[in-house]
C-alpha cells in the first residue's frame, strides 16, 4: 500500500538528483533556442541578455537573464533580480511596462521576466536598463545603454483616455498567429508617474479584427478581452480567416463599462483610434 | 417576325401531336427506365446527335433528362431533374471522380471527351445509384468495351470548323484488333476563341483550348477471361469564364483503369467485372488575364481518387440479379492566395477546402424478376458507409474559427433503395416507381471555406456537422404507341428532406470585395421538386419524321420559397428527314418566361426564348473507305439569349456556321 506512494517519490527525487547534479550539461542546454541581445558588465559580473530573436524590439519582449560570476566564469543561481528601463528624451526620461523577474521554471541559471517598449527612436537610441541583483546578502548593479528598435507593426500603443489618464496596450500573444481561433493576450498598464506603470485591473478591451487589404472584412467568434487576476493580463479570441495583414480594433471601456478610448468599425470609419496590428 | 416563325412552327407542330392521337394502331415498343445515349458519332442519326465532334457536354445536353448549367463555353455541368451535380452521382465507367475545383468550374464530364466513350447511362432518381448515393440520379460515362474482332488496324480522322468563336478541332483515332488483343488509341484537340453572342456581340473570356489522349488496351487470357488497361489524359489551358472573375489556366486530368473480365454462360455468376483505378486533377484557377479586379488571386486545387469495384450479374429463372461492391478514397484539397493592392501588406492565404479525405465502401444489389410477359418487377438497394477527414491541421483551425465544437472526421451510413413495376400490352406501356435516397453533403457543402458564388454575389461556408440529405421519390411514366405514332408521359415527383442549400447569416462578414454577405450551408426541413413531360412522335413516311416535347418543372423548399436553378416551361420540336446516306433536320427549342424563380437565392427572371437550327449529315462511300460529312446552321436567326441555366445571364452562341468531317479507313 505505501509503495505506491514511495516509488514514485523515489523515482522523483533520483531525477532532480540526476538533473542538478549534472550541471556541466545543463549550462549549454538552458540557452538552447535563445540568442545574446547584450551584456551588462561591471567589476564582478556580466549580466547576459537574451531572446528568441536577438534584438529588442518596441512592444512586448520576454528576456532571459544569466549573472555570470568574472571571476570563476560560473553562473549565479541564487540572484534575486529587479530592472529598471528607461528612456532618455531631450528634456525628460520616463521608463515603460515591466514585470518582475523569476527564476524560469526548471532552469537553475536563468531567470525570466517582459519589459514592454512603447516607443524606439529610429536609431534604437534612447533606451538604458539598469539590473539591481543581490546575491547572499549583498546588493549589486550593472547599467548599459540598449538598442530598442522600432517593430514593423504597430504592436503596442499608448494613448490619452477620455478620463485623461495615459494607457499603454501591449500585444503579448499570439506571438505566432495561425488560421483559426487565436487566444489574444493583451497587457494593459497605467502611467501613473513617468516611472510607474501599474496593470490596470477590470477594465474590458473589445476587439473587432479587420483586413483593410480585402474590403476590411471581419471574422466571427471574437471574444473581449478581459481581466485575469492571476496573472495581471487580459485574455480574448482572437479569430483569423486566412494570413495576411489584420489590425485588431480596440476600444478601452473601464469597469462602468465607459468608453474610454476607441471606436466602432463602420462602413464610414473605418478603424478605430485604439488599434494593435499583426501580419502573418 | 423570327418570333412568329417560332410560334408558327410550334403550333402547326403541337395540332400535329394532337391531331394524331385520335387513331388507334397496334404497335410494340421496349421502353427503358434508365436512357442511354449511344455516342456512333460517325453515324447518321436522326434525332438530335448532329455533330461529329460535340463535346461531352454537347452530347449530354441533347438528353432530354440533363440540362448543362453554363459558366462559360466550356466544362458545363449537369444537372437532371433540377438538381446539380452535387446531388447526382457522375462517374466514368464506374470510376469516382471529383472535379478539383471549388466553383464548379471543372465537372468532370469536362475531363473526357467523345473519343474516351462509347456510351452514356443516365438514370433518374434511385435508379441511378448503381455507382454511388445520389438524390437526382447518376450519369455514367462509359468507356468502349473490348472489341476482340480481328479487324487489323482501322483509323478515322475527325476535323471540324466552326465559325462562331473560330472553333477548330481535329481529332485521330487507331484501332488494333486480333482475336486475342486490342489496342485503342485516339486524341482530340479543340481551340475556340470568344464566341460572339447573337447580333454580333464577343463574350469576353469565353476561349478555350484542350487536348485529350487516351489509349485502351487488352487481352484474352482464355475464353472467359481478359483483362483491359485504359489511360486517359485531358488537359485544357487558356479556358475562360465569362460568367465567373476568375479563369483557368490549367485543368488536368489523368484517369487511369485496369480490370479484370470474366464472362461464363454456364455458371450462376454470368459475368464478373472488377477494376482498380486511379485518378488525379490538377485545377489552376486564376485572374491574371482581366484587367481589372479588386484583388488578384490564385485558387488551385487537387483531387486524387483511388477506387475498385467488382461487378456481377446473375441470371437465374426469372431473376436477373447485379451485385456491384465498390469503394473509393478521395484526396480534396484546394487553397486561395491573395495579392494585396498594397505591396508592402503579405499575400494572404487559406485553404477553401481542407484537405478533406473522403472514404466510401458499398454494397449494390439489383433484381429484374419479369412476373409474366406482361409485368416486370425490380428492386435495388445500396448500403454503404462514408467518412469525411479534415486531414490539414490549418484546415481544420480555420472551420474551428466557425465550428468550435468540431473534430477531425465525420461518418455516416447511407442507405439507397428502389422498386418499380413495369407493365406492357399492346398499345400501352406503363411504369411506375418508388424510391428512397441519401447522400452526403460534398466537399464545398461541408468543408468549404469562404467560397464566393458569383450567381447570387455570396460567400458560402461549409457546415461539417449538416445531416445526411434524404429524398423520397416517385416516378411514373406512361406511353401509348399506335402504328407510327407514339405519345408519352412521364413524371417524377421529390420529396427532400435536409435539402441542403446556402442559408444567410447576416452576423457574418463577407471576404471577397464586393460581395453581398456570406451564407452557411443549412438544411431546409424540405424541398419538393416535380417534373412532368409530355413526348411525342411520329413517323410521317419512310423518311419523314417528326417529335416534339414539352416540359413544366417546379420546385419550392418549406420555406415557401421558390429553389433556384428550376427549369420553366420547355419545348422542343423537331422535323427529320432520313435516308441511309443523307439526313436533314430542322429543330425549334426554347423555353417559357421563367415566372417562378428563386428570388430569395439571388435568382433573376430569365425572359422566354426559343431558337432554331438547321443540320444535314451525308455518308460517302469511296471504295471501302467511309466519309462522314455533318453541316449545318446553329441559331439561325442569329437571337440574343440566354437560359435560365446560364450562370449570371450570359448570353448563348448567335448564329453559328459549322462543318465536321470524318474519314474511316478500315
Amino acid at each position: 500500500m505505501k509503495l505506491k506512494y514511495i516509488l514514485p517519490i523515489l523515482f522523483i527525487s533520483i531525477f532532480a538528483v540526476s538533473c542538478s547534479s549534472d550541471d556541466n550539461d545543463s549550462e549549454t542546454n538552458e540557452i538552447e533556442g535563445l540568442t545574446l541581445v547584450q551584456e551588462l558588465t561591471n567589476a564582478t559580473h556580466t549580466i547576459e541578455l537574451y531572446n528568441a530573436t536577438g534584438e529588442f524590439l518596441t512592444g512586448y519582449n520576454v528576456i532571459s537573464i544569466r549573472v555570470k560570476d568574472n571571476v570563476s566564469n560560473a553562473y549565479v543561481e541564487n540572484a534575486s533580480i529587479t530592472w529598471n528601463p528607461v528612456m532618455q528624451m531631450t528634456n525628460m526620461s520616463h521608463s515603460c511596462p515591466k514585470s518582475a523577474i523569476v527564476k524560469d521554471s526548471g532552469k537553475t541559471t536563468v531567470y525570466e521576466g517582459f519589459i514592454i517598449y512603447q516607443m524606439a527612436n529610429l536609431d534604437g537610441s534612447g533606451w538604458s536598463l539598469t539590473v539591481d541583483y543581490t546575491i547572499n546578502g549583498e546588493a549589486y548593479s550593472a547599467t548599459d545603454t540598449i538598442t530598442v528598435m522600432q517593430a514593423e507593426k504597430q504592436n503596442v500603443t499608448s494613448f490619452t483616455g477620455s478620463d485623461n489618464t495615459r494607457y499603454i496596450i501591449a500585444l503579448l500573444q499570439p506571438q505566432t498567429p495561425k488560421i483559426a481561433i487565436n487566444d489574444m493576450v493583451v497587457g494593459l498598464y497605467k502611467m501613473e508617474s513617468m516611472m510607474s506603470f501599474p496593470v490596470v485591473e477590470d477594465y474590458t478591451i473589445t476587439l473587432d479584427p479587420r483586413m483593410p487589404g480585402m474590403g476590411n472584412h471581419s471574422s466571427p467568434n471574437n471574444t473581449d478581452l478581459t481581466y485575469n487576476s492571476i496573472n495581471g493580463l487580459y485574455y480574448g479570441d482572437l479569430s483569423l480567416t486566412m494570413t495576411g495583414y489584420w489590425v485588431l480594433n480596440l476600444k478601452l471601456l473601464n469597469t462602468q463599462n465607459e468608453v474610454l478610448k476607441g471606436e466602432d468599425v463602420t462602413t464610414d470609419n473605418i478603424q478605430s483610434s485604439l488599434y494593435l496590428e499583426l501580419e502573418f | 417576325m423570327n418570333k412568329l416563325i417560332i410560334y408558327g412552327g410550334f403550333l402547326l407542330f403541337s395540332t400535329l401531336i394532337f391531331a394524331q392521337e385520335e387513331t388507334n394502331i397496334i404497335k410494340k415498343d421496349t421502353t427503358k427506365l434508365d436512357e442511354v445515349l449511344v455516342i456512333n458519332r460517325r453515324n447518321l442519326s436522326n434525332y438530335r446527335q448532329e455533330k461529329t465532334l460535340s463535346s461531352i457536354d454537347d452530347f449530354l445536353e441533347k438528353s432530354n433528362q440533363i440540362t448543362m448549367i453554363k459558366r462559360g463555353n466550356y466544362a458545363w455541368e449537369a444537372s437532371m431533374n433540377n438538381m446539380n451535380s452535387d446531388r447526382l452521382a457522375i462517374t466514368i465507367d464506374g470510376m469516382q471522380i471529383f472535379g478539383a475545383c471549388t466553383d464548379k468550374m471543372d465537372p468532370i464530364t469536362s475531363y473526357v471527351d467523345v473519343s474516351n466513350l462509347e456510351k452514356v447511362s443516365i438514370g433518374s432518381g434511385q435508379s441511378g445509384s448503381e455507382n454511388g448515393h445520389c438524390v437526382g440520379g447518376g450519369i455514367d460515362l462509359q468507356l468502349p468495351t473490348s472489341t476482340y474482332n480481328n479487324n487489323g488496324l482501322k483509323t478515322s480522322i475527325d476535323l471540324g470548323y466552326e465559325t462562331n468563336g473560330n472553333y477548330k478541332t481535329s481529332g485521330l483515332d487507331l484501332e488494333y484488333s486480333t482475336n486475342s488483343f486490342y489496342l485503342n488509341t485516339d486524341g482530340i484537340y479543340r481551340k475556340s476563341d470568344n464566341y460572339d453572342a447573337g447580333g454580333n456581340q464577343e463574350v469576353l473570356y469565353s476561349q478555350f483550348e484542350k487536348y485529350n489522349i487516351s489509349l485502351q488496351s487488352g487481352f484474352k487470357l482464355d475464353a472467359n477471361q481478359s483483362l483491359d488497361a485504359n489511360i486517359i489524359y485531358d488537359r485544357a489551358t487558356n479556358v475562360g469564364y465569362p460568367a465567373l472573375t476568375m479563369d483557368v489556366s490549367l485543368a488536368e486530368a489523368l484517369i487511369t483503369s485496369l480490370s479484370h473480365n470474366y464472362i461464363n454462360n454456364t455458371t450462376f455468376i454470368k459475368s464478373l467485372e472488377s477494376k482498380l483505378y486511379f485518378n488525379t486533377i490538377t485545377h489552376i484557377m486564376d485572374d491574371s488575364k482581366r484587367p481589372d479586379v479588386p484583388i488578384r488571386m490564385d485558387m488551385p486545387g487537387w483531387s486524387d481518387t483511388y477506387g475498385f469495384y467488382s461487378k456481377a450479374t446473375i441470371k437465374e429463372n426469372k431473376h436477373n440479379v447485379l451485385l456491384n461492391f465498390n469503394g473509393f478514397y478521395n484526396r480534396s484539397l484546394a487553397e486561395m492566395t491573395m495579392y494585396p493592392n498594397d505591396p508592402n501588406q503579405p499575400a494572404m492565404f487559406m485553404y477553401t477546402w481542407p484537405d478533406v479525405r473522403t472514404l466510401y465502401t458499398g454494397l449494390y444489389a439489383k433484381d429484374a424478376m419479369s412476373l409474366n410477359a406482361f409485368e416486370t418487377v425490380s428492386a435495388s438497394l445500396r448500403l454503404g458507409y462514408h467518412k469525411n477527414k479534415i486531414a490539414n491541421e490549418v484546415g481544420l483551425e480555420s472551420l474551428q474559427i466557425f465550428y468550435p465544437d468540431i473534430n477531425h472526421s465525420k461518418s455516416r451510413l447511407l442507405t439507397s433503395f428502389s422498386s418499380d413495376y413495369q407493365w406492357k400490352k399492346n398499345l400501352f406501356d406503363i411504369t411506375f416507381g418508388l424510391g428512397y435516397g441519401e447522400r452526403a453533403p460534398t466537399v464545398s457543402e461541408g468543408y468549404g471555406f469562404f467560397l464566393y458564388n458569383s450567381f447570387d454575389n455570396f460567400d458560402y461556408i461549409g457546415n461539417p456537422s449538416l445531416n445526411t440529405e434524404k429524398s423520397v421519390e416517385a416516378n411514373f411514366k406512361v406511353n401509348y404507341h399506335k402504328n407510327d405514332f407514339k405519345i408519352g408521359i412521364e413524371s417524377s415527383y421529390f420529396y427532400i428532406m435536409n435539402y441542403i442549400i446556402g442559408n444567410i447569416d447576416a452576423s457574418l462578414s463577407p471576404m471577397t470585395i464586393g460581395s453581398n454577405g456570406v451564407k452557411v450551408y443549412t438544411a431546409l426541413d424540405y424541398a419538393t421538386i416535380f417534373d412532368v413531360y409530355l413526348n411525342t412522335s411520329y413517323q410521317l413516311s419512310k423518311a419523314f419524321s417528326v417529335n416534339g416535347t414539352i416540359g413544366y418543372n417546379y420546385g419550392t423548399g418549406s420555406n415557401n420559397e421558390a429553389l433556384p436553378l428550376i427549369k420553366p416551361f420547355l419545348y422542343v420540336a423537331e422535323f427529320n428527314y432520313n435516308t441511309t446516306h443523307f439526313n436533314a433536320a430542322i429543330q425549334l427549342e426554347g423555353n417559357g418566361n421563367q415566372s417562378k424563380y428563386g428570388s430569395f437565392y439571388g435568382e433573376d427572371e430569365t425572359p422566354e426564348y426559343a431558337i432554331l437550327n438547321l443540320n444535314f449529315g451525308n455518308i460517302f462511300y469511296v471504295k471501302n473507305h467511309k466519309t462522314v460529312l455533318k453541316y449545318g446552321i446553329e441559331n439561325m436567326l442569329d437571337n440574343n439569349y440566354s437560359t435560365y441555366a446560364d450562370w449570371n445571364n450570359i448570353s448563348r452562341q448567335g448564329r453559328n456556321f459549322y462543318i465536321n468531317l470524318s474519314f474511316i479507313m478500315p
